[in-house]
């Protein structure tokens, strides 16, 4: 049934058109309710997707357009379960903001779930797009809609000065995404990424394919947050309401990673090796990995550590994607789905805090939070699921990561993702026992300084109904925690990761209409060292979240042994997130130089 | 066919990023972002470009009339309006930084760091 491929994006879309015509006149609730029961049809087309496309790819050829001979002139979406699947991550994110922001908001206009509405729309659009400029042009549509909705309380400092420099940063990597098409375009003379991989299939890559590969790449790097590309993304994630960080933090991160997972598979894996580019995507995964979560240690403020975190995060879906094979492209969509959905249970558990005590500061609610226990508990768990606890998603993900990389011979590789995991997680455990156990000290002058004004919408907290607040936390917890426990999710992902994997018979499906040969689904259980590794960085984030809790009681000889080798580079990586877009877009550049140098090394 | 359409792009590009990265005002950073834009329609223009060749309508043309390549047209044309977008965002973003923060230095209005 290829009716259904284009509704996830033209059911939101439409509504939006909708609402913005007579939303005006229905009154905020009905206007809610109907975003609402749109969104919820999204995700029941795109949950659909994903049991349909997962014997074969399912093409849609807008206005019927069909390629002949190999050369696509229309049009097309390309739905794979991958693809899928992330749709309905959006979709459920989304059903869960909006109805969390029920009751969040005191005030907001009709324009609020119309923008919601578009950027869910723009965002499937982006997961299902087969060819790249319809990549691009719904890349640019999601980024517009989310720089409006990160401004969205214009009348504070702080969301100004974050949708700015998301803006500008953002719109300069999109820049870069459209020279890259061009290249390409002037190259092979297609937009169609099956027919673009044809065509530089078996060639030398020369100049102008490294060129164009590092410009796309480096793009939606961008937009994914990777270092040193990442410095718009906390500052955003910091000051955007909280339900528009959900869908943010939760999936528009990885939707950057999605994309060069499909341009390199389906575009460049003909003509590039996965043996020379793989240290270079591995070593940014790694830098990003550990970068994010050495910042969110150093946080106070809730939403910004959640930023860094998700960078964190992102470091990890990159290396998973990074390896260039089989199991780390499983790898990367497991974790992105279970990852997606945890960070946005944390987003909500956080709204709550900020709507009952009107604070989202670390220090300021030390025990405040035992008035709150079921966002206690959602940020806890989420926290837990992010350490890699066994036997859930994120753990599964990493298992995968594990096993493909000793094969590679890149068993260096686990220990250190194991370590972010230890250092993000641990963190957000650090902020769960302080603020819902009361545990720690009350002031810690490592953290970078409060925001000077509190940015936070709420004002009036007596109309506070409960349950609209928890039941999207709690909801988003379970389905992400919950999700390993589908029958066989690694097998599934890892016989789909190789449908994509498997450059030429893509093609032939995509550009041709020829099935590929049925595969069964492999089974997969995770090795022993998996398991090591998953219960060392949960006692390891366990202890790290203590350290950063009682460090002070340390003893006074360890503690000036730290603040020597420490103090200058915390000082200098403060220093280096200034908040001001020039130096974000000095810092895009030398990255697209380095990852630019890097490729072109490894190729020659 | 000549490098220079693709030496100028670059060129507008680059200098564009260097008027982002050196900017003190917000009004002059939209422009700078709107002329780096600028250097994308000059790239896919030229990439587009056949010697000679006509505009790509083919009504009331013999079969095998020379034009320029429509696709990289369209392209332009859809990055045309997405500029235009942004640019109306983030000039709207600079009048409330003027209203509300009372400066349109993107170096003093910055509440979020480290």
């Amino acid at each position: 049934m290829d009716v259904l491929v284009p509704l996830p994006v033209a059911i939101p879309l439409l509504t939006a058109a909708a609402l913005t015509a007579f939303g005006y006149w229905c009154g905020r609730r009905l206007d809610d309710l109907i975003a609402i029961v749109a969104t919820a049809a999204t995700l029941v087309i795109s949950l659909l997707l994903v049991f349909r496309s997962n014997d074969h790819d399912l093409v849609y050829w807008f206005g019927g357009w069909k390629p002949s001979n190999g050369v696509a002139l229309g049009i097309s979406f390309t739905v794979d379960p991958g693809g899928a699947a992330v749709a309905t991550l959006v979709a459920t994110l989304a059903l869960a903001a909006l109805v969390f922001s029920w009751r969040y908001f005191d005030e907001v206009g009709t324009l609020f779930p119309v923008l919601m509405l578009v950027f869910v729309g723009a965002m499937c659009g982006f997961a299902l797009a087969g060819d790249l400029f319809n990549l691009f042009v719904w890349f640019e549509l999601m980024s517009v809609v989310a720089y409006a909705l990160t401004g969205y309380g214009v009348e504070h400092a702080g969301p100004l000065e974050g949708a700015i420099n998301f803006a500008v940063t953002n719109s300069v990597g999109s820049f870069c995404i459209l020279f890259g098409i061009g290249f390409l375009y002037a190259r092979t003379g297609a937009l169609n990424l099956a027919q673009i991989g044809e065509a530089l299939a078996g060639r030398h890559a020369d100049g102008l394919v490294i060129v164009a590969f590092t410009l796309l790449v480096g793009g939606f790097m961008t937009k994914a947050g990777a270092v040193p590309f990442h410095f718009w993304l906390s500052d955003a994630y910091a000051v955007a309401p909280v339900p528009v960080c959900i869908l943010l933090a939760g999936v528009m991160s990885d939707l950057g990673l999605h994309a060069i997972a499909r341009i390199y598979w389906t575009g460049f894996s003909g003509t590039l090796t996965a043996g020379d580019i793989r240290p270079v995507l591995i070593g940014f995964g790694l830098v990003t990995a550990i970068m994010g979560g050495f910042m969110c240690f150093l946080q106070r403020d809730l939403k910004r550590m959640l930023a860094f975190a998700t960078i964190s995060n992102i470091g990890a879906v990159l290396v998973g994607i990074a390896l260039l094979t089989r199991s780390g492209l499983a790898s990367s969509i497991v974790y992105l789905n279970t990852n997606g959905l945890l960070r946005g249970a944390a987003f909500v558990a956080v709204g709550i805090l900020v709507r009952r005590f009107k604070s989202g500061d670390e220090l300021d609610l030390r025990g405040r939070g035992r008035r709150a226990p079921i966002a206690g508990v959602v940020f806890a768990a989420a926290g837990l699921g992010l350490a890699l606890l066994p036997p859930f998603g994120p753990f599964l993900a990493n298992a995968l990561v594990v096993d493909s990389a000793d094969t590679l011979g890149y068993g260096w590789v686990p220990p250190v993702l194991a370590l972010a995991a230890v250092l993000s997680a641990g963190t957000i455990l650090r902020a769960a026992a302080r603020i819902f156990g009361g545990l720690g000290e009350a002031k810690d002058p490592l953290f970078s300084h409060e925001p000077e004004e509190s940015q936070e919408e709420p004002t009036d907290t007596r109309r506070v109904s409960q349950p609209l607040l928890w039941i999207p936390a709690a909801a988003l917890a379970l389905v992400g925690l919950g999700l390993v426990f589908v029958p066989e999710l690694a097998g599934h992902a890892l016989r789909n990761a190789g449908r994509l994997v498997d450059r030429s018979a893509h093609a032939r499906e995509l550009l041709h209409g020829v099935p590929p040969p049925p595969a069964p689904a492999p089974s997969y259980s995770p090795s022993a060292a998996a398991y090591a590794y998953g219960v060392a960085s949960t006692l390891g984030a366990l202890a790290f979240a203590a350290f950063g809790l009682y460090r002070r009681r340390l003893p006074i000889v360890l503690r000036r042994a730290a603040a020597r080798v420490a103090d200058r580079p915390v000082a200098g990586l403060k220093a280096l997130h200034s908040g001001v877009v020039g130096d974000y877009v000095a810092w895009l550049t030398v990255g697209i130089a380095v990852l630019g140098g890097a490729v072109a090394v490894v190729v020659r | 066919m000549s490098y220079l359409p693709f030496v100028l792009a670059a060129w507008i590009f680059l200098v564009g990023i260097f008027g982002i990265v050196r900017s003190r005002h917000f009004i002059h950073l939209v422009v700078c972002l709107s002329l780096t834009q600028s250097s994308t329609y000059v790239l896919l223009l030229s990439i587009g470009y056949v010697k000679h060749g006509g505009a790509p309508i083919f009504k009331d043309v013999p079969l095998g009339t020379k034009a320029v390549d429509p696709v990289v047209q369209a392209l332009t044309l859809t990055d045309i309006v997405v500029s235009v977008t942004v640019a109306a965002l983030l000039l709207a973003l600079a009048i409330q930084a003027k209203k509300h923060a009372k400066t349109m230095n993107p170096d003093e209005l910055r509440p979020v760091r480290g």
